[in-house]
């Protein structure tokens, strides 16, 4: 056995480099492609409906892997670029602002239609940019803290902006901007029309007959448009900043590497996918509801980069992959063979959030790397790292403790 | 500049209220008074935590909440006390259940932190914050598991007949003794903290742990003491939160600790003093928000508000009111 496996490690090995380099993720690709063609043929695996809402799961794991994973910032209210995403497809695309008539390439809409429809390919583009600007706005004045504190803030945002878009209703702020609590839908659906629909691309995706099927193809083209870019940042001269101030930030800016600068721009691009993950996802829901916009959603995704390993791209993918199954289908599946077992029924998929958090426990007890950890975060784990700031030294000295009773 | 005149503003809101009805405008202070009380003790939780590791135990909020929901079934089935019952019964079964949920909470925080995080004190420090938000996320669903996704309801045990009245305004006994079981308790604390051994060994480690196992303290022994104390102050604001609302679930401990972490942070975090001002503080911006009637936003917007001063302390002032400078802030 081992014998053989070492013929075959050999033999991989005298490939040329190009073969193995793109050998295995253009099988993945191909396979990914093929999905909808053969999952008939697989019990157990997701249906093409559930493998779309994971893909965009997935591309929202890629993004908050940008801020976490590279740039070691934790963020626990990524669901806020998700909720932005989320409303700008709702605003753009849909007859909510009923006063205004405004049409640009909208697909399956009539011409006559109330409220603003703009292509929704474009929505796309506008959801990714302006959540950048959301993801700058809120990073300039709050990346100046430091680790924890910044965890902090970012739970804060997390918070006021679903409780904003709950509130901004005709009641709450004197205008109806979200409709408040009940959402805004229909959102319009993504097409590419009649003029393209005639040489043969889909017209309307949601009227067509297989809408989860092109839903999926769209979804896993963004998907991979996410990947291709993440590999990009990494190994961009931004990406190699970025994993200099999560080792070592004292020395990254004893380096030159501007703190400031670098840590806004991997907040922006980790928003920029975020927002359009959320956008897609509104559009394929056909809704923005203020329900789904909640803090143990950015935990969720959290708990996805983790399990995968922070920082490694495939890994990511592994992690999320495996937890928006368990959310979609598989704890309910499991837990269901798990009643069977032991002979008694269990509401497993109740206690989806205490799984998470005992997932993400583990992980970091047992394997803080991840499931597929990245080499050099493996190196930070074991030899651990200087985290102490830059202004430290001033303060050090007798009295300067942090338990005072007397204060 | 832009915080002065903010401040200025929310004076004169203060008193356009206050004018327009003092009675109301006195009985919603009192209210403050007692929501703040409950943060405070959670806050201190947070503090001295904080003070001691530099972590943020998000779990803290979630070890009250357990504390709170143990104090029910302790109300409800094992003294099985109403608000018909004598008084002494009464007092019998809140003493016993402040006993017995300190006793637990501190217990619980323990193990927390033994199993969480001191495995992971000397890695990265995201580490162990990752794992709190995840060991919070754990206590949750034990209080899912065992308590159920609805309200626990016990009946008020505390009547809220007036006590004494100033004036118009009437305060009531459940209000009065929130107060009187919280003053003690912080007393004890500063007492405990400031005048004995083990507070001495607290405030050393919380300087410089290594420095402190140098001169013979058991550093892994006073880190457990300070989660046990923390615990114990949790599960103490947890009963007097189920007396004072009469209603707990599993999910409140998350939001209240959220609230209370931002009181710590708005006192300046690791000063147990700024603690309680901190949350005496948001207890008034949450009761003057909900409870005034002249161009308040009300209650949909309280979060929103509390996380906003989160966020601008955080942003202007990261040492808090009666802090001074930390290294996170600059």
């Amino acid at each position: 056995m081992s014998e053989q496996l070492a013929t075959l490690k050999s033999r991989w090995a005298e490939q040329p480099e190009v073969v193995r380099r793109y050998a295995l993720p253009a099988g993945a690709i191909v396979l990914a492609v093929l999905y909808p063609f053969y999952v008939d043929l697989l019990p157990g695996f997701p249906v093409t409906s559930i493998a779309v809402v994971m893909l965009v799961f997935t591309m929202m794991a890629l993004g908050l892997n940008i801020v976490v994973g590279y740039a070691g910032l934790l963020d626990l209210g990524y669901v806020a670029f998700y909720a932005a995403g989320a409303y700008i497809a709702a605003w753009l695309a849909s007859l909510h602002f009923e006063d205004i008539s405004f049409h640009f390439g909208a697909v399956g809409v009539a011409d006559d239609a109330p409220g603003i429809h703009i292509s929704v390919w474009l929505v796309l583009i506008i959801a990714g940019l302006f959540t950048t600007v959301v993801g700058i706005l809120i990073g300039l004045p709050t990346l100046r803290l430091r680790g924890d504190y910044l965890a902090i803030v970012t739970l804060g945002f997390g918070e006021i902006i679903p409780q904003f878009v709950r509130n901004a209703d005709e009641a709450g702020i004197g205008f109806d901007l979200t409709h408040g609590t009940f959402g805004i839908n229909p959102i319009d659906s993504i097409g590419f029309g009649e003029t393209l629909g005639a040489v043969g691309l889909p017209d309307v995706y949601r009227t067509s007959s297989s809408r989860a099927e092109l839903f999926y193809w769209t979804a896993l083209a963004l998907l991979l448009f996410t990947v291709f870019c993440s590999i990009r940042l990494r190994d961009s001269r931004l990406g190699r900043a970025w994993i200099a101030i999560r080792e070592d930030e004292t020395a990254a800016a004893a380096m030159g590497v501007p703190l400031m600068r670098t840590k806004t721009w991997s907040y922006a691009m980790g928003a920029f996918f975020g927002g359009i993950a959320g956008a897609f996802y509104a559009v394929y829901k056909s809704g923005a509801f203020p329900a789904d916009f909640y803090f143990q959603f950015s935990v969720f995704l959290l708990c996805m980069v983790i399990l995968g390993g922070m920082g490694s791209v495939w890994g990511v993918i592994v992690g999320a992959l495996i937890l928006s199954w368990l959310d979609r289908a598989g704890l309910a599946e499991l837990g269901k063979e798990f009643g069977d077992l032991v002979g008694r029924e269990i509401d497993v998929p109740k206690y989806a959030f205490g799984i998470y958090g005992g997932i993400i426990v583990v992980m970091m007890l047992v394997r803080p790397t991840g499931l597929i950890p990245e080499s050099r975060h493996k190196i930070e784990m074991e030899e651990g790292v200087h985290d102490t700031p830059l202004y430290d030294v001033q303060h050090e000295g007798p009295g300067t403790g942090r338990i005072r009773g007397d204060g | 500049m832009i915080g002065v005149l903010l401040l200025a503003l929310v004076g004169v809101w203060l008193v356009v209220n206050f004018v327009q009805g003092p009675s109301r405008f006195l009985s919603v202070v009192i209210i403050g008074l007692t929501n703040g009380s409950v943060y405070a003790l959670i806050a201190l939780g947070y503090t001295l935590v904080y003070g001691i590791l530099q972590l943020i135990n998000f779990a803290h909020g979630d070890v009250f909440a357990l504390g709170g929901l143990l104090s029910t079934t302790l109300i409800l089935d094992l003294f099985e006390v109403d608000s018909s019952s004598a008084t002494a019964s009464v007092a019998l079964a809140i003493g016993g259940c402040l006993l017995v949920a300190v006793a637990f909470a501190a217990v619980l925080n323990t193990t927390v932190e033994l199993v969480g995080y001191r495995r992971l004190r000397n890695a990265p420090r995201l580490a162990p914050l990752i794992t709190a938000v995840g060991m919070s996320f754990i206590l949750q669903n034990v209080g899912l598991y065992f308590w159920g996704p609805e309200y626990t309801v016990v009946d008020p045990l505390i009547s809220n007949d007036p006590a004494f009245s100033i004036g118009e305004v009437e305060v009531q006994w459940d209000n009065l003794l929130v107060i009187l079981l919280t003053i003690p308790l912080l007393l004890g604390l500063t007492w405990l903290v400031t005048s004995t051994k083990q507070g001495k060994a607290m405030r050393a480690t919380s300087q410089d742990r290594m420095a402190s196992a140098m001169v013979g303290i058991n550093v892994n022994r006073t880190i457990s003491f300070t989660f046990a104390l923390a615990g114990g102050l949790a599960g103490a604001a947890g009963l007097i939160y189920v007396l004072q609302f009469t209603t707990i679930r599993f999910d409140q401990g998350f939001q209240l600790g959220l609230i209370a972490f931002t009181a710590a942070v708005l006192g300046g975090i690791g000063n147990l003093a700024g603690a309680v001002a901190g949350a005496l503080l948001i207890g008034f911006v949450e009761a003057f928000n909900e409870g005034l009637s002249w161009l308040s936003p009300g209650s949909d917007w309280t979060r929103s508000i509390v996380f906003a001063i989160l966020i601008a302390v955080l942003v202007f002032r990261p040492e808090g009111i009666l802090g001074e400078r930390t290294p996170e802030g600059a």
